[in-house]
């Protein structure tokens, strides 16, 4: 496959585009893999990818039941930080984070990252005291963060309202290089680089069915027929537990639906990533100039990937009080996604009950940011057995009681 | 918008007056269970594509617990019912049967 370059936009030019290939292959399925991944988005293949790159294990094949990054990875608001308070947490996403860094180098593809910063507004006593304090973790476990004054939040986003009677902004939590990139083409580039190393992506391949013997995984049942293997990967977000059905276990997971909005596209008004978590709002803007909105969950069990019009409601009324422009602007689209919560609103990376099948899910409403990082530590559990990333993820720990509780510490929107 | 309606005012509510409140009819385990019962019933759910029973709370309104079947792959509301009950009434699940032929929920012997 021919890299892409200054000098291959040049060449092409040349010859009126008629030299590009395509990114990936679409190859039929072969009667069996050393290891299957299940779920083409963003983690997925990012596994994928780290167990071809760092572990040379590139018999791999990336099933996806839909199209190619067409969940959450398509569907989030691209927001990449770290700043979490536990550091469990804290260690997955800044490697997440600091790979993001050098992605597009690394993939040989523009994920258009981009660190321009991220605020998470303190707006009652509270988050003051939370947000001080999760700076104070943040320096231990070697993530840098700062609280900043309102001025400093005001500096950084003029457009901003400081002292609105509900919503005060009485600090923020700032993460400098914290940002956004382009979602697809994170999930584009994965796999582009996994089918150079050999690997089979295969889309509109639904797994009906998990094939077990004596305890161990052998293989799946798709719609294009059974496919073996010595390893599974389930890396399904919201149809986790769907998945873990068919093999024959459960999961701590329940499924809700959240959703997103984009403004019309307004000329540049604010260049940071802002949260505000306290009325479960959060807002940047895109590089096409839309102002890209995230609310909260619904609070109920969903499959839909639509979600109800009242959270809307909220989330936009919070924010046209912290930015009044906001009210003029018209709204153009709306959609939703369905994602994996657990109990304690940390991820599981994980062995499954059954020998040689392993979990990614329970990102919740915060998987994009961590793409990298997941694909990494879930690629050596994979492929050694542990992690040291992801040790402290375990399903054990709803066992035994040692969870990493990000639901109290990071609020809702993260 | 979701529109449930509560089985002890009668009254057809919108989400907004409503609390979603997880999982129906769970087995309550508490102590002297062994740790897989008690990680279950705290933590394990049945989370289908599909038939779900459900504890909502009317707490914009009369304030009381109750059950509702719908279904998540489509949202449609199959009925609901009062929470003083160890499985959903025989012509609920009827009238489930009717119309997803074959659905299938984990055996329905949870305390309420």
């Amino acid at each position: 496959m021919k890299r892409y370059s200054a000098f291959a936009i040049a060449r092409e030019a040349a010859r009126y585009h008629t030299g590009w290939e395509r990114a990936w292959a679409s190859p039929k399925p072969k009667k069996k893999y050393d290891v299957i991944i299940v779920g083409a988005g963003g983690h997925g293949l990012a596994t994928a990818y780290y167990l071809g790159k760092n572990f040379g294990i590139t018999n791999v094949a990336v099933l996806e039941k839909g199209w190619l990054g067409g969940g959450n990875t398509g569907r989030n608001t691209t927001i990449i930080r770290s700043n979490y308070l536990q550091d469990p947490s804290a260690a997955i996403y800044e490697k997440a984070r600091s790979l993001y860094e050098t992605m597009s180098q690394d993939l040989n593809y523009n994920v258009m990252f981009s660190p321009r910063g991220v605020i998470m507004l303190a707006q009652t006593e509270h988050e003051v005291r939370g947000y001080q304090r999760t700076a104070h973790a943040n320096a231990l476990q070697g993530v840098k963060t700062e609280f900043i004054s309102p001025q400093k939040v005001k500096e950084l986003v003029p457009i901003i309202n400081l002292d609105g009677p509900r919503y005060p902004v009485l600090g923020g939590l700032w993460q400098e290089r914290g940002g956004t990139a382009r979602h697809d083409a994170v999930a584009w580039g994965y796999a582009r680089a996994c089918s150079q190393m050999g690997m089979d992506i295969i889309q509109k391949c639904e797994v009906t069915g998990v094939r077990n013997e004596g305890g161990k995984v052998v293989g799946v049942e798709t719609n294009q027929g059974p496919i073996d293997c010595d390893k599974l990967g389930m890396v399904v977000a919201g149809h986790a537990g769907v998945l873990a059905e068919k093999a024959g276990f459960r999961l701590p997971i329940e499924s809700l639906a959240l959703q997103a909005l984009v403004s019309e596209p307004i000329k540049p008004c604010m260049d940071v990533v802002v949260m505000a978590n306290t009325v479960h709002g959060y807002m940047s803007q895109s590089d096409k100039g839309e102002m890209v909105i995230g609310g909260g969950t619904d609070g109920f069990n969903n499959y839909t990937q639509r979600g109800s019009y009242h959270h809307i409601e909220e989330t936009v009324r919070a924010l046209v009080e912290t930015f009044p422009m906001v009210s003029r602007l018209k709204m153009l689209r709306q959609w939703g996604g369905i994602v994996d919560m657990t109990g304690d609103r940390s991820p599981i990376l994980s062995k499954a009950p059954i020998d040689g099948i392993f979990v990614n899910c329970g990102w919740g409403t915060g998987g994009f940011k961590a793409i990298p990082g997941s694909g990494w530590a879930m690629a050596e559990l994979m492929a050694k057995g542990h992690s040291p990333l992801a040790e402290d993820f375990g399903l054990n720990r709803f066992t035994e009681g040692r969870f990493i509780d990000e639901s109290v510490a990071a609020g809702v929107a993260h | 918008m979701l529109i449930l309606e509560c089985p002890y005012c009668g009254v057809q509510c919108e989400e907004t007056e409503l609390h979603a409140d997880g999982e129906a009819h769970l087995k309550r385990f508490g102590p002297g269970s062994s740790d897989d019962e008690f990680e279950g019933y705290l933590f394990r759910r049945e989370n289908p594509k599909g038939v779900h029973f459900e504890r909502w709370r009317h707490v914009n309104g009369c304030g009381k617990y109750f059950h509702a079947a719908r279904c998540t792959a489509t949202l449609e509301v199959f009925g609901t019912y009062s929470a003083q009950t160890l499985e959903p009434p025989k012509d609920l699940q009827d009238k489930i049967s009717a119309k997803r032929p074959g659905w299938t929920w984990r055996e329905l012997k949870g305390e309420g």
